[in-house]
């Protein structure tokens, strides 16, 4: 059983046991547009919840991604450097970016679940 | 990530006679030089991008600033606009077109515009501009300044400007307007469009085929609406609008020129016609002269990047380890597939075939310099090396 917990800045973490799989909602995709390129960090790395996770680019713009929980960088998401358009067909599929270990997960009470997430998008 | 517009900016921005239009098709709606426009539309910039190539998009250029420049004969108007900017418009001919800049007194550019010279001869002393929307309130009141007593600027807010622009864009505007078929490149005329009157010019910015339709506003929404009813035709947003310019090398006003930039740092030499060069005679013809004469110390290239990742305007350029130069637009080329920019750099490492290097978020992307416009331009006539003619 996972659960997926929503930050205000639009990236989801769906948490599987002990690891977060992070990318950026439906909602951010359709923000975006067109998405052409996705920089990933080194697997090892450690991120800081709040702190720059990875860099999207749309045909228009680069936008950070930021760590919607602190954690250790597991895997990446190696299909987004031939086929960057996955983050819009299934963002929170196989458009993955990259998955962490928590290191605290009482972080992940500082998100929304889906309900307050679908509640925080209709106040934008 | 979110395009929100603050609602206090919200209530001091203007729209064009298509607003409801762009609203009604779907159109994401972002703030742009002081208007709500269109940044593209529900199939998406790629989608956009590719049918204007293929096909024939329609752009609302409306925000540009269209203004008549009027004086007795040809001759003084032309010498009026002459002594604001580097092109030959004293021989213009009739229904000719020209792109120019529009100069400081150290040879900087305040806006690039197009000056359109009425084929009708009873029209005479008469010209057409269209500045960027940006700066055109500034534009006006600078030309106006300037102008002789018997030379007068008229800005008209109350016109509308619709592109339409690919292979198709000839096909498409020929069934509601006869006289688009022979109109050559750079070359306008008065029209019906539908028995509406219009102006219109073979000319645009995205390096294909295409019109520029000038039409009283309220004849705005009938027009497009029509030209959206051709199977050829889709609308684009501001976002197709961007690639498509820059894979055609073409320069974005605020961007790849300012008053930092004189039109030959900015490779656009081809828009200084030789009498010009010669007599000198407009802002800055001094050092555009020496510029001329000497080499500039920085010119525009294009830069063509490996790997997938973009590089973006601010990012710098490097070679041998040091700064040499920046880029000042950048972006996905979706017809190449491929991430492109343009940037100054120092002559030396002007040539095609140059590896440089473009910083971004600290990382070197290795790009090479590249001959401009990265895609062929296709315009109705035999292309030249020129991006929007000589």
């Amino acid at each position: 059983m996972s659960s997926v917990r929503y930050s205000k800045d639009h990236e989801y973490v769906r948490v599987e046991g002990d690891t977060g799989v992070v990318g950026i909602s439906a909602y951010a995709q359709s923000q975006l547009g067109d998405v052409v390129f996705v920089e990933l960090p080194e697997v090892g790395k450690t991120v800081a919840l709040g702190k720059e996770a990875a860099v999207v680019e749309s045909v228009k713009a680069a936008s950070e991604v930021y760590a919607p929980v602190s954690g250790e960088v597991v895997e990446v998401n190696t299909e987004l450097e031939g086929n960057p358009a996955l983050v819009n067909e299934e963002p929170e599929g196989s458009g993955w970016f990259l998955k962490l270990k928590i290191t605290n997960p009482a972080e992940l009470d500082t998100l929304m679940d889906e309900a307050a997430y679908k509640a925080f998008l209709e106040t934008l | 990530m979110t395009d929100a517009v603050d609602p206090f900016i919200k209530t001091l921005l203007h729209t064009t006679p298509l607003f409801a239009a762009h609203v009604a098709l779907g159109a994401r709606i972002v703030p742009f030089a002081g208007y709500e426009m269109p940044v593209q539309y529900p199939d998406g910039i790629l989608a956009e991008h590719h049918w204007t190539r293929a096909h024939a998009g329609l752009f609302d250029v409306s925000h540009m600033g269209q203004a008549l420049l009027e004086g007795p004969d040809h001759a003084t108007t032309a010498r009026a606009l002459e002594a604001l900017l580097p092109a030959d418009i004293l021989n213009l001919k009739p229904g000719q077109q020209r792109y120019s800049q529009l100069l400081d007194d150290a040879g900087g550019i305040l806006d690039d515009l197009m000056v359109t010279r009425p084929v009708d001869p009873a029209e005479d002393g008469r010209l057409l501009l269209v500045v960027n929307a940006a700066g055109k309130a500034a534009d006006f009141a600078h030309i106006a300044r300037h102008l002789p007593e018997n030379v007068r600027l008229t800005p008209q807010p109350d016109r509308a400007l619709i592109a339409i622009q690919g292979p198709e864009a000839v096909i498409a505007l020929a069934r509601h307007c006869a006289e688009a078929e022979g109109l050559a490149f750079m070359t306008a005329t008065p029209a019906r469009f539908d028995g509406l009157p219009v102006h219109i010019s073979r000319s645009g910015y995205t390096g294909e085929d295409g019109f520029e339709i000038s039409m009283a506003e309220g004849d705005a929404p009938a027009i497009w609406t029509a030209l959206l009813g051709e199977p050829e035709v889709k609308p684009i947003g501001l976002g197709a609008r961007d690639s498509l310019r820059l894979e055609a090398g073409l320069c974005l006003y605020g961007h790849d020129i300012d008053t930092t930039t004189s039109p030959v740092e900015a490779a656009l030499v081809w828009s200084i016609q030789k009498r010009r060069r010669t007599e000198g005679g407009f802002p800055g013809a001094a050092r555009i002269q020496q510029e001329l004469a000497e080499g500039p110390s920085r010119v525009r290239v294009g830069l063509k990047l490996e790997g997938r990742a973009p590089a973006r305007e601010g990012a710098e350029i490097v070679h041998d380890g040091a700064v040499v130069g920046i880029v000042t637009s950048g972006g996905f080329a979706p017809s190449l597939n491929a991430p492109i920019a343009m940037g100054y750099v120092p002559p030396a490492l002007a040539a095609p075939g140059t590896a440089l290097h473009l910083l971004m978020r600290g990382k070197p992307l290795a790009a090479t310099v590249t001959t401009l416009p990265f895609i062929p331009a296709r315009y109705a006539r035999a292309a030249k090396a020129n991006p929007v003619g000589a």
